[in-house]
């Protein structure tokens, strides 16, 4: 039996070795592969006047100036939109409802669905709700408006994990306190779960920027620069994807856009990770 | 006294704008279907359920709407590209776990998580001038059922792989413990042990990451060719439902726009079949 151990195993034993190494390797490879052909092909091309000229000759010339202005604003609308409703929406879920509550448990479903519906079908939502039934047309407004539906789920699960996070040792000193549970969670509970909170802000925003199906539909084509919320908007992605099956002799610009976008959601992410650790750190305890 | 009460009725109001909000959080799915429902429904009408499966050909103008080439196209990519993505994420979060040095884990970790956000018009990008013209090179026309399957399974592998390390992390440590003492070696006890341990959050990732290949659309749409046919081949041009409907929207009119209303039902569909699964799935756990 031993014996059989001993000269069976290790061959099992260096192969799954292999095998998992090589799997990590590959993943690795690949990414290197796209992240450093988009890096090697967007480098020579981004510049300052690139950041902020227009868009000239369908955008094979020029720059991204509007562009970056248009998706400033839509992430702007969505943010403002979706953050209110979806802190609101993970507080009453995680501090407010019972884990019985027939609301609670529909919402949530609700929630779990939302967050699986594919990025066109929101496209389709936005497109017949918000620009034809609510008349806001192609819009800057009604593409982040579909955004928001989008990024709904995303924010209050990662709200609600920071509020559960949070020691229930809190709720209960507050209440023998006798503080209201309004004083309570502005005070106490909505500081200590801000970590939760810039992850799912975070994670929202990341999945804002880098939407391309949903806008096509809502806040369509158009690569002016903005004068209202009312005016259609190009975002970036959208000016990415325009470039390279639209616009032949687009890709040098392409490819400059998209090491624009790649490098904002770095940054975005290396930001949250910064102030991720910053905040765990400030954290109430009791001294 | 009245600072007593006060603060209750504040919290009363208080509580019910936030149920407000998470009504309209909820709500929206509702919306989604409603709207969804509404503009299908002069398709459904004029067309019927069951010409989109049984008419000759997709041409809308002509008044033919078989779907079912697009059906094939979205199964067919889907399915190759969660039998690849799931292997290769499981062993990319064993890795972390298990194989990889401490340094080198946590540096994984982060590509993953970088990978998870690169945007899919990026990887799309990608595609069509790195992996098409690659893939045309050995065998024309390069857009294909197998430029879409590379793409997608890159595109899903941090789904599974972050799913799948965080249900590895849920193993409780006395499996381990009690695996290390009985003198099993690594792989048999990831085997064993690890792997039915972590079976429910492993198979919830397989489901998140077959919806996310459902509904991809840019990347897909990039580099597949968008011939209205199925598939015969891996090097087949092809095209998918999302695909289709990211297409064609921008012109579609009358029954045309309620048919690809009809296709966005339809993903809605298979979705909701999703998150049920997933739910069976976490509600008949056995372990941990």
């Amino acid at each position: 039996m031993a014996e059989s151990v001993g000269r069976n195993h290790p061959r099992s034993e260096w192969l799954a070795r292999a095998m998992v190494w090589s799997a990590a390797a590959l993943v690795t490879v690949t990414f290197c592969c796209i992240l450093g052909n988009i890096l090697w092909q967007g480098l020579s091309h981004i510049s300052w006047t690139f950041l902020t000229a227009p868009p000239r000759n369908a955008g094979r010339e020029g720059g991204i100036g509007p562009i970056l202005v248009s998706t400033g604003l839509i992430l702007g609308v969505c943010l403002s939109v979706s953050l209110p409703i979806g802190i609101g929406a993970a507080v009453l879920l995680s501090e407010f409802t019972a884990d019985d509550s027939v609301f609670g448990g529909l919402t949530r479903r609700s929630l779990d669905v939302l967050s699986g519906v594919p990025s066109i079908v929101f496209g389709l939502f936005g497109n017949a709700f918000f620009s034809k039934t609510l008349g806001l047309g192609f819009s800057i407004l009604s593409g982040g408006l579909t955004l928001a539906c989008m990024v709904l789920p995303i924010l209050i699960r990662a709200t609600e994990e920071g509020f559960r996070a949070v020691p229930q040792d809190y709720r209960l000193s507050a209440a023998a306190l006798g503080l209201s549970r309004t004083t309570t969670l502005f005070h106490l509970l909505l500081p200590a779960a801000v970590p939760g909170l810039l992850v799912g802000l975070v994670l929202g925003v990341g999945r804002a920027i880098a939407e391309t199906a949903a806008l096509i539909f809502t806040s369509g084509y158009v690569d002016r620069m903005p004068a209202s919320l009312m005016d259609s908007g190009r975002a970036l992605s959208i000016h990415i994807f325009d470039l390279s099956m639209n616009v032949s002799g687009g890709d040098a610009n392409a490819y400059a856009s998209a090491l624009v976008l790649v490098a904002a959601l770095l940054m975005i992410n290396s930001a949250s990770d910064w102030a991720m650790d910053h905040w765990l750190q400030r954290r109430i305890v009791f001294a | 006294m009245s600072c007593i009460l006060f603060p209750f009725n504040r919290d009363r109001i208080f509580i019910w704008v936030l149920r407000g909000f998470a009504a309209i959080a909820g709500a929206i799915v509702v919306l989604i279907v409603v709207f969804l429902l509404l503009e299908a429904l002069p398709a459904l009408r004029h067309v019927g359920i069951l010409r989109f499966f049984t008419d000759p050909s997709w041409h809308p103008a002509e008044g033919f709407y078989n779907l079912t080439p697009m059906l094939w196209g979205t199964l067919f990519v889907m399915t190759g590209s969660v039998l690849i993505a799931t292997p290769l994420g499981i062993l990319s979060a064993v890795f972390c776990h298990f194989y990889a040095p401490r340094d080198v884990a946590r540096l994984y970790r982060r590509l993953i998580g970088l990978l998870a956000g690169i945007p899919s018009v990026v990887y799309g990008f990608w595609g069509l001038v790195a992996l098409v013209p690659f893939i045309g090179a050995i065998r024309p026309p390069g857009p294909s059922l197998l430029a879409g399957i590379v793409i997608l399974t890159i595109m899903i592998l941090p789904t599974i792989a972050l799913m799948a390390d965080a249900s590895l992390a849920n193993v409780p440590q006395q499996y381990l413990r009690g695996a290390a003492a009985l003198g099993l070696p690594r792989w048999a006890t990831i085997r064993g042990i690890v792997f039915p341990a972590a079976k429910s959050g492993l198979f919830t990732g397989v489901i998140l990451e077959t919806g996310r290949a459902i509904g991809e659309t840019m990347a897909i749409l990039m580099v597949c060719g968008n011939v209205v046919q199925t598939p015969h081949g891996l090097f087949d041009p092809m095209r998918t439902l999302t695909s289709n409907i990211a297409l064609e929207m921008a012109y579609a009119l009358g029954d045309h726009r309620a048919a690809l209303f009809v296709s966005g039902l339809l993903l809605m569909a298979m979705i909701v079949a999703l998150v049920i699964a997933a739910e069976w799935i976490s509600r008949g756990r056995i372990y941990g």
